[in-house]
C-alpha cells in the first residue's frame, strides 16, 4: 500500500492505493485551508502539514495520525518587533541526527528542530547575512524551498531558494557560503549575470549514494554539480524545455534524475499539451522522454515545485506527481508507464509519499 | 473592561470561549492581553511584527479597528476574518 500526501489549494487529502490501480482518499484535513506541503518522517512516523491561511498567517502542524488531530508546532516565526514577517513555509526535511528536522520558508529562511518537530529555531546565521537587504524574491516570494542534506553528517547542508540561488554550510549552519558558479540566469542583463544574487533555483536534490553530486532545476537550466553544490555544469540539452519546477532522484542511482519540463517562460504548462517526465540515467548526458500512460493530447498541465517525489529506488520505483489541474499521476516502474491515481482533486501544491 | 469577540478557530484556541473580558487602552493592548491570556493564539491575530494580519479585520463596536485604535472599557472588539479569498 502506498499512502500519498497531497497538499493542496484547499486542505491535506491523503490517497491510499496500489501502483496501477485509481487511489482512494483515506483522509481529508485542514478543508478549505492552502496546504503547501506535508510530508512524513520516516524515521518517527510522525507527520507534517505546513499550512498557510489566507487570514490567520503560516502555521506548521504535526500528528502521528494524519485522519486525526494535528498539533500547531511551537515557533517557526520571525523576531517580534521587527520589520518582517514569516510569509509561507515551503518545506520540511529529516535531518541527520536524531530529532533533527529543517524548515524552509518565504523570506528565505531557515529553522531546524531538534526534539522531532515539536519547537523550532531561525537559523540566526543565515537570517543575519549581510548581504539579506539585496535578496530578491521569485514569483512565488522569496521561498527556501530545498534542503540537501549530506547522509550521516548533519555539518554539511546545501539550501536553494527562489531567487537568491544555493547555499552551503559544513559547520551546521553556523557559518554559511554562496554556491552559484557557472549558473546562467539568462532573465538578468548580460553586464548583471555575473555577480548577480538574483539567482532563481526552482528545486535541488543530492544523489544520497554520491553526496557531492546536486541536480538542479534552475528557471531556465537544467544542472549538475560534482563538487558538493560550490560549481555547476549545463545538462539541459536533449529536453523540449530547460524550464520547470519539480526534480526527483533516484536514490539507488547517483546518475538519475527526472524532471518535468514546461513551456518557458511564461507559459508554464506542459509543452505541446502533451504531459511527459524525463529521465537521465547517464548524468545528464541524454534525456529518455517517459510518458506512456500520461495525457498526450489537450492536456496543457502546470506540475509545481514541490509536487513530484519517488517511493524507493531502482527499477520498481513509484514516482507520483500532482498538478494544478487537480489530477494526480503515478508509475510503479520508474517511469516507465504510468497511471491516473486520483482526479478532480483542488490545485495540487505538493505531493510526497508517506 | 472591554470585551473581544471571537469565532472559530480563534475561540477554539481561546479555550472554546467567544467572548472574553481583557483590559487594554488600544486594540493592539487588548490583543496582546488576550495572546497573554491564551498563548495559543499568538500569532493569529498580529503577525511578528505587532500588526493585525492583512485578512483579519478588528472592529471596535461598529468601526474598522487599527492597531492603535482607542477602545474604551464599554466597547466591543470583533475580530473577524475579511471577506477575501479564493
Amino acid at each position: 500500500m502506498t499512502q500519498l500526501l497531497v497538499g493542496t489549494k484547499k486542505g491535506l487529502f491523503v490517497l491510499e492505493g496500489r501502483a496501477g490501480d485509481p487511489f482512494e482518499i483515506a483522509a481529508r484535513t485542514f478543508a478549505g485551508e492552502p496546504v503547501e506541503f506535508a510530508m512524513r518522517d520516516p524515521r518517527t512516523g510522525r507527520y507534517f502539514a505546513c499550512v498557510t491561511s489566507a487570514f490567520y498567517g503560516p502555521k506548521l502542524y504535526f500528528t502521528d495520525d494524519p485522519a486525526g488531530e494535528w498539533q500547531q508546532a511551537e515557533g517557526p516565526s520571525l523576531p517580534e518587533g521587527g520589520d518582517t514577517k514569516l510569509e509561507r513555509l515551503w518545506t520540511v526535511v529529516p535531518g541527520e541526527q536524531e530529532g533533527l528536522l529543517y524548515a524552509g520558508g518565504a523570506p528565505g529562511v531557515l529553522f531546524e528542530s531538534r526534539d522531532g518537530g515539536e519547537t523550532w529555531q531561525l537559523d540566526d546565521a543565515f537570517w543575519n547575512q549581510p548581504t539579506r537587504p539585496e535578496w530578491s524574491p521569485g514569483a512565488g516570494g522569496m521561498c527556501l524551498h530545498s534542503i540537501a542534506t549530506w547522509p550521516g553528517d548533519p555539518s554539511r547542508l546545501a539550501l536553494a531558494i527562489s531567487a537568491v540561488g544555493v547555499w552551503l554550510t559544513d559547520d551546521g549552519g553556523e557559518t554559511w557560503r554562496h554556491g552559484n558558479k557557472n549558473l546562467y540566469p539568462r532573465y538578468m542583463p548580460e553586464e548583471a549575470r555575473e555577480d548577480t544574487l538574483t539567482l532563481c533555483v526552482h528545486n535541488m536534490h543530492r544523489a544520497p549514494k554520491r553526496p557531492e553530486r546536486l541536480f538542479m532545476q534552475f528557471h531556465g537550466g537544467v544542472y549538475r554539480s560534482d563538487d558538493a553544490g560550490e560549481s555547476w555544469a549545463s545538462i539541459a540539452d536533449g529536453l523540449p524545455s530547460d524550464f520547470g519546477f519539480p526534480l526527483v532522484v533516484d536514490p539507488e542511482d547517483p546518475d538519475s534524475a527526472f524532471v518535468i519540463p514546461l513551456v518557458a517562460d511564461l507559459g508554464r504548462t506542459t509543452p505541446d499539451g502533451r504531459v511527459r517526465v524525463y529521465e537521465t540515467r547517464d548524468a545528464g548526458a541524454t534525456w529518455t522522454e517517459r510518458g506512456e500512460g500520461l495525457p498526450a493530447e489537450n492536456a496543457y498541465l502546470t506540475i509545481l515545485r514541490q509536487a513530484f517525489d519517488r517511493e524507493g529506488g531502482g527499477p520498481d520505483m513509484g514516482l507520483y506527481f500532482g498538478a494544478t489541474s487537480g489530477d494526480v499521476f503515478g508509475s510503479g516502474d520508474a517511469g516507465k508507464t504510468w497511471f491516473t491515481a486520483a482526479s478532480k482533486l483542488p490545485p495540487v501544491h505538493s505531493l510526497r509519499v508517506a | 473592561m472591554p470585551v473581544v469577540r471571537l469565532r472559530a478557530p480563534l475561540s477554539e484556541l481561546a479555550g472554546g470561549r467567544r467572548e472574553l473580558e481583557l483590559a487594554g487602552g488600544t486594540v493592539v493592548e487588548v490583543l496582546r492581553a488576550l495572546e497573554r491570556e491564551h498563548p495559543e493564539v499568538k500569532g493569529w491575530i498580529l503577525d511578528e511584527r505587532g500588526l493585525i494580519r492583512e485578512h483579519v479585520n478588528v472592529f471596535v463596536n461598529r468601526d474598522y479597528g487599527r492597531e492603535d485604535t482607542a477602545v474604551g472599557p464599554d466597547d466591543r472588539l470583533h475580530v473577524l476574518p475579511a471577506i477575501s479569498g479564493g
